[in-house]
């Protein structure tokens, strides 16, 4: 009886009941530091999230003052790479980050990812802001709803600053598939940032924003991440919810994130993931808490990657990979080796098969995933007089050409009579690159590539060469056919005239194993000695 | 939604065929019929019957060629699923509504918006495939089938392609006694599950449309018969079963005027005896049985003549419609070759997986169903054209086996139900479950002639009391004092009453003019208000106009 009138007495007690705000918990516990790991925040200070909260809590800055100093860093580095597609006005931002000091003021709880200036690729859905895929077929749409991944931003207290470039509904590697502008690359203007995501990836190494979502159907995170020289991380397909991704491949779409450290790619992944009902493909596995697999360089042990299994995949450091691309990569395996792990290497024999099937496959999906874009409910339409014309002129004139190459080669190749020589072959490829990832993965913890074959492209280079651009994807498109998940993490240097373009080293590890590729990664990047990934546009700043 | 604003979408010839009907890819615009009683199988039938003792296409030379000539009839049926909520969304829908009020993201296409499955939609679809005797796909999964139209939001539709639901079943059928009556069983080849389109609304002058999503992404079951029928009253049987089974599933209204019910039919003739089939014709627009079976026979007969004419070339692969004014088939659109819908599987949704257990939960959920109603209310004796009469209805049988369970006469109850009730339900246009009359009332009213407490006019005084006003018999006995009269001296008074009050009319009888005994009795019943014990009424009244003789 005693017993019970405890429990009510506490129970009447509000501050008892009043229960943290959204996965409050973790970067409670990032915050606090906890055992077994100790963890302070100077330790894990290449995270500009958790740097970000520390000074807000600490009243070092306010959000406001923050956001004051990305848009000016914004708008100052803007006009050269054309990053954005549309930037939040400064007074909806600051309203935002104002509302933020407010609750900083009174003590209230705040999100995780409060006073984080986001990026959002423009093919995910904004209410307040335009969402147009890149395409001209929705010149102006704004979506009446948000994305889940844009609703859980908002409700972590990110602000968004604004829509990023992309090749027009993701299909491109290079962002110069946009019909609206090409982004150029922060480290090289005269290069892509890559693609599809080219503009989430060069506002982030530019640091216009903190961090920023992007979409990978066959690369679209990583690539750019490595030509960008951030981190980008493809998490398991199913982790985050693609309702209100614009959908290019559906069994191969993912929302992924960029940011400049492994931790702030985790902190971001754990704020979007999570089932969400409005998604049937979206997994119901309870999202863990990534934070906890980050251990501060300080408290490291000499080999804190001992018994780590990691396999390089031999088939992407031959033909047709640059060879110093392929250097970078062997001097990053051999610092995994400092740190402990076994690395062995590891065959892949349908490697090459997974891009034709990839290319199949997605554009089998997005022939039909495009097919909404009549001109009839929503986007630009064009009058005729007729239906047909109807459709085919508002289609003509709305999509760019390579969206249109990826509707003719996904229709023929749906096409009854081809059926079978083409989209059930490219799906039974598919379930022999899966397998082989599964029997690799049961060898090996992690596997290693280079994220793509070479560094950034020139401007224009593989634009009229769709095949050579395509060829590229060599690296990313199998993990996508798997569903896995895969980090990338600037590993290196490769110098190209005056410029020094980044080098990205992909892990990929077992479904739903994020926290294992965000532990090593942040390992490998704490250790990674004489690299600095800041851009020169902006390197005076930091 | 209201940011999107529907536009109209300017068309001039969108308009392929005469009529007001809208061409499509894969089907018709339905239009809605203004009637406003929702006619049963079996009044259609009437009908029907009537229709055909007055033949306008049908010449003695044809009914003679006729008998040459055997018909293959399959039938696809859509059926609307009455799931509170939409396929793939949480809209609800509601026929009639105002156009796009109930709408969202996933319904209207909009990007990124994605489908997530209704489970109830699989439940009905279990149920109907159980119902049909086939055999269920524990695994099967959605297909996109793919063709443009405006009343299509996603430019795909989510059916089922190589994997549907349900498979390989049949349903039996009773065919009416005026056809000659008879049982019959028609294969099932298929049921699968998929979303209905929206619809388009043309404005008066043509010079554009506009389109509502109201319907868009509604459940559908498709129902593809084998083709085993080989007559309009067949056909028209067929489709009418299929109605009552999904009315006694209670998983669609089965209205055939509002769309939840849509047959089309797939129709080609050959010489007896011939194996090769002729050329298959396609009907639409069918909007009740009846014009299922008389679009049947006239395409049957149409076909009949051009072959026997030698015109057999001019049976060509193509759809025709029903048109009901003219009461005749007309060309819609010939097929420019198969259209290719690219079927590819859905990669939003996950496969469909049921487990046995699930299916044997609903089989053991599954209620009476209208082939086992007729044969246990065979085997208790009733007629087959009472049979088909009361299994037409989930309704009406349920009332009826109310009353009987209630211990009614099953003849008498019968009777009443087909007789004085369904009189009453057609003149006030109601439902069974509309009228105030209960089946625990309607077995004390048998009861109460049964026993003698009422006699059988007052009966029936009562029952359209107990339908127009609802009670109770014995309130209503008690409280307007309807007891018979069964006492031999207080009827002897009244008769004396009556017959001195009519000294003339009682001299003719003497005279010999003994038909008017029925103007005694009828004044004597009056004198009673109808209470008086008819036999005993007649036997004190013959003895006392007899007396004096």
């Amino acid at each position: 009886m005693r017993f019970e009138l405890g429990v009510i007495s506490s129970v009447q007690n509000s501050s008892l009941l009043r229960l943290p705000n959204f996965r409050q918990i973790s970067i409670k516990r990032l915050h606090a530091c906890a055992a077994p790991a100790p963890l302070e925040l100077s330790c894990l200070s290449n995270s500009q999230i958790l740097t970000i909260r520390k000074s807000l809590l600490s009243r070092e800055t306010t959000a406001v003052d923050l956001a004051k100093s990305f848009l000016s860093r914004l708008r100052r580095t803007e006009s050269h790479l054309k990053s954005f597609l549309y930037v939040s006005p400064e007074e909806d931002v600051l309203k935002q980050a104002k509302e933020i000091d407010r609750k900083i003021q009174n003590n209230e709880v705040l999100g995780p990812l409060a006073g984080v200036l986001v990026g959002v690729k423009d093919n995910i859905c904004t209410s307040d802001m335009p969402s147009t895929a890149g395409s001209k077929i929705l010149e102006n749409y704004r979506p009446p709803f948000d994305a889940t991944a844009v609703k859980k931003l908002k409700e972590n207290g990110a602000i968004i600053v604004g829509k990023t470039n992309l090749d027009e509904f993701g299909m491109g590697s290079t962002t110069e598939g946009s019909s609206y502008q090409v982004t150029a690359n922060p480290w090289d203007l005269s290069r892509v940032p890559g693609g599809s995501s080219g503009g989430s990836a060069a506002a982030v190494s530019a640091r216009q924003c903190v961090v920023s979502i992007g979409s990978d159907t066959g690369g679209s995170v990583r690539q750019p991440a490595s030509f960008c020289g951030v981190v980008g991380l493809k998490p398991t397909y199913g982790r985050v919810s693609r309702y209100g991704l614009v959908a290019y491949a559906s069994s191969l779409d993912v929302i992924g994130c960029f940011g400049s450290s492994v931790a702030d790619a985790g902190i971001l992944l754990e704020a979007i993931s999570g089932h969400d009902k409005f998604d049937a493909t979206s997994s119901k596995r309870e999202t863990p808490d990534f934070a906890d697999q980050f251990v501060a360089k300080d408290c490291l042990r000499s080999q804190p990657l001992k018994g780590v299994r990691v396999g390089v995949i031999r088939e992407t450091l031959g033909d047709g990979v640059d060879t110093e691309v392929i250097s970078s990569i062997q001097s990053a395996v051999a610092h995994l080796d400092d740190l402990g792990c076994a690395v062995t290497e590891v065959s892949f024999p349908s490697f090459s098969l997974g891009l034709p099937a990839y290319y199949i496959l997605a554009s089998s999906e997005s022939s039909s995933n495009l097919s909404r874009y009549d001109g009839v409910r929503y986007g630009n339409q064009v009058f005729a007089d007729e239906l047909s014309s109807l459709y085919g002129d508002s289609r003509a004139k709305g999509f760019g050409s390579e969206v249109k190459l990826r509707i003719l080669m996904g229709t023929y190749a749906l096409s009854a009579g081809y059926y079978d020589a083409y989209y059930k072959r490219a799906q039974q490829v598919r379930t022999l690159v899966q397998e082989s990832f599964k029997a690799a993965l049961e060898e090996n913890d992690i596997l290693i590539s280079p994220a793509a074959p070479s560094v950034a492209y020139k401007i224009g280079e593989k634009k009229n060469d769709p095949l050579a651009m395509y060829a590229g994807d060599i690296m990313t498109v199998n993990v996508n056919l798997a569903g896995l998940p895969a980090l990338v993490l600037p590993c290196g240097f490769v110098k190209e005239g005056s410029s020094h373009l980044p080098v990205g080293l992909q892990m990929i590890g077992a479904a739903f194993n994020e926290e294992r590729l965000l532990k090593i990664g942040h390992i490998f990047e704490q250790t990674l000695q004489g690299c600095s990934f800041v851009p020169p546009l902006v390197a005076g700043e930091f | 939604m209201a940011l999107t604003i529907f536009r109209g979408i300017r068309t001039c010839p969108l308009m392929l065929c005469p009529s007001a009907y809208f061409a499509r890819k894969h089907g018709v615009f339905y239009c809605t019929m203004k009637s406003t009683d929702s006619q049963t199988a079996t009044q259609e039938r009437q009908q029907s019957a009537q229709l055909k003792g007055s033949p306008k296409i049908q010449s003695k030379t044809i009914d003679k060629l006729l008998k040459d000539y055997e018909a293959i009839i399959g039938i696809e049926t859509h059926v609307q699923l009455n799931t509170l909520t939409k396929a793939f969304c949480s809209c609800p829908y509601s026929y009639g509504a105002q156009p796009n009020t109930s709408i969202c993201p996933v319904c209207m296409g909009l990007p990124g918006a994605l489908p997530v499955l209704n489970s109830k939609v699989v439940e009905f679809a279990v149920k109907v495939g159980l119902a049909l005797n086939c055999k269920l796909s524990l695994d099967s999964k959605f297909d996109r089938k793919q063709y443009f139209y405006p009343d299509l939001p996603k430019g795909y539709q989510i059916s089922q392609f190589d994997i549907p639901i349900a498979s390989g079943g049949f349903v039996d059928v009773d065919l009416p006694v005026e056809f000659g009556g008879g049982h019959r069983r028609f294969g099932i080849t298929r049921v699968h599950m998929e979303e209905d389109a929206g619809k388009l609304l043309h404005t008066g002058n043509r010079s554009y449309s506009q389109v509502d999503l109201n319907r868009a992404g509604v459940p559908l079951l498709e129902i593809v018969s084998e083709p085993d029928m080989r007559t309009g009253i067949e056909a028209a049987e067929y489709a009418a079963e299929l109605q009552r089974l999904v009315r006694y599933l209670g998983v669609s209204n089965g209205n055939m005027q509002e769309g939840s019910l849509r047959c089309d039919v797939n129709i080609s003739i050959r010489p007896i005896g011939q194996q090769k089939f002729g050329t298959k014709v396609e009907i639409k627009n069918l909007n009740s049985f009846s014009s299922v079976g008389r679009a049947i026979d006239f395409e049957i007969s149409r076909q009949v003549l051009l072959h026997s004419q030698g015109q057999d070339d001019q049976i060509v692969q193509e759809t025709r419609l029903w048109d009901e004014g003219a009461q005749k088939t007309i060309t819609m659109r010939k097929k420019e070759g198969l259209s290719d819908y690219r079927y590819f599987p859905e990669p939003d949704l996950p496969g469909v997986s049921i487990s046995k257990e699930y299916v044997d939960r609903i089989r053991d959920s599954l209620p009476e169903l209208p082939e086992m109603k007729r044969r246990r209310y065979e085997e208790m004796g009733l007629s087959m054209q009472d049979i088909l009469f009361l299994t037409n209805d989930v309704n009406v049988t349920e009332f009826f086996d109310a009353t009987i369970s209630g211990g009614a006469d099953i003849k008498l109850a019968a009777n009443w139900i087909m007789g004085d009730i369904a009189a009453y339900m057609k003149n006030e246009k109601l439902t069974i479950n509309e009228i105030k009359l209960t089946p625990q009332e309607l077995v004390e009213l048998i009861a109460s002639i049964k026993n003698g407490t009422i006699s059988g006019k007052i009966g029936k005084e009562v029952l359209f009391e107990l339908m127009a006003k609802g009670g109770t018999v014995k309130g209503m006995v008690k409280e307007k004092n309807l007891v018979q009269i069964v006492d031999p001296v207080e009827i002897e008074k009244m008769v004396d009453k009556v017959i001195a009050d009519n000294p003339k009319q009682l001299e003719q009888y003497r005279s010999g003019k003994t038909k008017i005994q029925g103007f005694f009795a009828g004044q004597v019943m009056k004198e009673s208000k109808g209470k008086a014990n008819p036999k005993l009424l007649n036997q004190i009244l013959l003895k006392k106009l007899n007396a004096k003789n």
